[in-house]
């Protein structure tokens, strides 16, 4: 199972386990309640923001409209953010790591 | 000897499972006990009247956090459990094995179950109404096999099953008893959109519908309608609303009224016991009065001030509420509440299937709906959040970008 770091909005890390398949959000949301992820990886709200500062080249998925719409919308969005529900890990992101952007 | 009572939360929904966490995140030492009826750790229930119908989203991916999650973060869980009473002079809950559990503080996130209609006829086997997984997979089972549906409610539960059903090559009809459909949630600008989109699809939406009888014998065969007519359907879903679960509440004696009643900080009337989500109905900072709202975000939002007012480090409920709905290819999203409301906005156009409808109160922008524009929606939500009053032509000006009428901070 792929290790992904994570940093806490407290600016603790964190190693997590990310089971291949499911969203990089579950992934954090098993581990941390820093995400409120309130649509539940429906594309829908923006609070799974997070800042991926280093994964492996094309191994994360185009962004689709609905999510760059979303980011676009939000205070904190960098060229890094991403909505965690929208990337399903795979064995490429093994050694990824996120920091979570703050509440907006 | 056993240990000192802790945390106990009556209802293992999204609202019980995301305050066991969120207490654990914030470093509450005592014991957390999550208590549910039904035999699940917490799942997502949204997904239940959209992808899961339709086979998209199987069980697995519906539960929120894996099980170890809950050993790791040392969450006791008793599934399967009802708890039948509570004792609030020894502190302590009464459950149906006959285990009592004491507590230092309780929260209730009991939820609600579906209206049930009061019809003769309405427990025959192929009526249906849509709550719980079991509820889900039993719907599933038997779109499979119907070729006409009648959906009884045309509320958001009521639309996304029709959008699922007509999908799945089900001849399905709405029956709406007001004169349009999702009353109780948006204008009548919205609903017309939403009652188009679902006729160009298929669905036979009937409004001002009343439904005054259900026939046949071993199943409901007929649905007859006020007026006389009688509609065949192979299967009938009521989707006619949720009564919030409050008995336990009541019958403890705590303040109830549309929702166990609770402050900005989710106490009831008795500061040892909590309530949350859908069975709660709260004093909220942006309304004068008390609201209760069926929703997943508000059910996380009241669920993380509920932990910190447990944890001694309160902090008041002020999220502006918001809503989704998925239905075909139509992302609709909601925010704000537009009771009172008395100028509509219209922002892009309508038959474009991207619009926001804003609806205004003396000038004060105070809840959109959004369909198939994401961007506008989360600076909407910002423009309910600093109460802004707008230039309405600016507002409806496609050309202008939306962001420019917030305030700046």
């Amino acid at each position: 199972m792929p290790k992904v770091s994570i940093t806490t909005r407290d600016g603790s890390q964190c190693i997590i386990d990310a089971p291949v398949g499911q969203s990089l959000m579950s992934a954090i949301r098993a581990e941390t309640s820093d995400i409120l992820a309130l649509c539940d990886g429906s594309c829908s709200c923006a609070t799974c923001h997070v800042y991926i500062e280093d994964a492996a080249a094309d191994s994360l998925p185009p962004m689709s409209e609905g999510e760059d719409g979303l980011l676009d919308g939000c205070e904190f969005r960098r060229e890094q953010s991403r909505l965690s529900c929208q990337i399903l890990v795979d064995e490429r992101h093994e050694g990824l790591r996120a920091s979570i952007a703050p509440e907006e | 000897m056993a240990e000192q009572p802790g945390v106990v939360i009556v209802g293992a929904g999204q609202a019980g499972g995301e305050l066991a966490f969120t207490l654990r995140s914030k470093g509450y030492p005592g014991s957390v006990t999550l208590i549910g009826r039904e035999p699940h750790l917490p799942y997502q229930r949204p997904p239940l009247s959209k992808d899961f119908l339709l086979g998209k989203t199987g069980v697995d991916s519906l539960f929120v956090r894996p099980a170890s999650a809950y050993d790791k973060h040392d969450i006791d869980r008793l599934l399967d459990v009802e708890v039948t009473h509570i004792d609030r002079t020894t502190k302590a809950v009464i459950c149906s094995t006959g285990e009592h559990l004491a507590y230092d503080k309780l929260v209730l996130a009991t939820g609600g179950t579906a209206r049930k209609c009061a019809l003769p006829g309405s427990d025959k086997p192929n009526a249906y109404s849509l709550r719980s997984m079991a509820d889900a997979e039993r719907l599933q089972r038997a779109l499979d096999g119907v070729k006409t549906l009648v959906i009884v409610g045309g509320g958001y539960i009521g639309l996304e099953i029709a959008a699922a059903a007509t999908t799945l090559g089900v001849a399905t009809t709405i029956l709406e008893a007001a004169p349009r459909i999702l009353t109780r949630t948006t204008g009548p600008e919205v609903a017309t959109f939403f009652e188009e989109q679902h006729r160009g699809r298929g669905v036979d939406v009937r409004t001002s519908a009343r439904v005054v009888a259900l026939h046949g014998d071993t199943a409901v065969d007929e649905i007859e309608l006020a007026g006389g007519e009688r509609l065949a359907c192979d299967a009938v879903i009521f989707g006619i609303g949720l009564i919030p679960e409050t008995t336990l509440a009541s019958n403890a004696g705590l303040d109830t009224v549309n929702g166990v009643r609770v402050d900005t900080g989710m106490r009831t009337s008795d500061p040892d016991i909590l309530a949350v989500g859908d069975c709660a109905e709260s004093e909220h900072t942006l309304y004068d009065r008390h609201i209760r709202l069926e929703s997943v975000p508000n059910a996380l939002e009241q669920a993380r001030v509920a932990a910190a007012t447990i944890c001694g480090d309160p902090v008041e409920y002020t999220a502006v509420p918001w809503f989704w709905s998925d239905q075909y290819d139509l992302k609709f999203q909601a925010v704000g509440l537009s009771t009172g409301y008395d100028e509509v906005v219209i922002r892009g156009c309508l038959t474009d299937n991207s619009f926001l409808a804003c609806y205004l109160k003396r000038g004060e922008v105070i809840s959109v709906d959004a369909v198939n524009r994401p961007a506008e929606f989360m600076v909407a939500k910002r423009l309910i959040k600093q109460r802004a009053s707008v230039d309405r032509a600016a507002l409806a000006d496609d050309a202008v970008p939306l962001k420019s009428l917030l305030r700046p901070t």
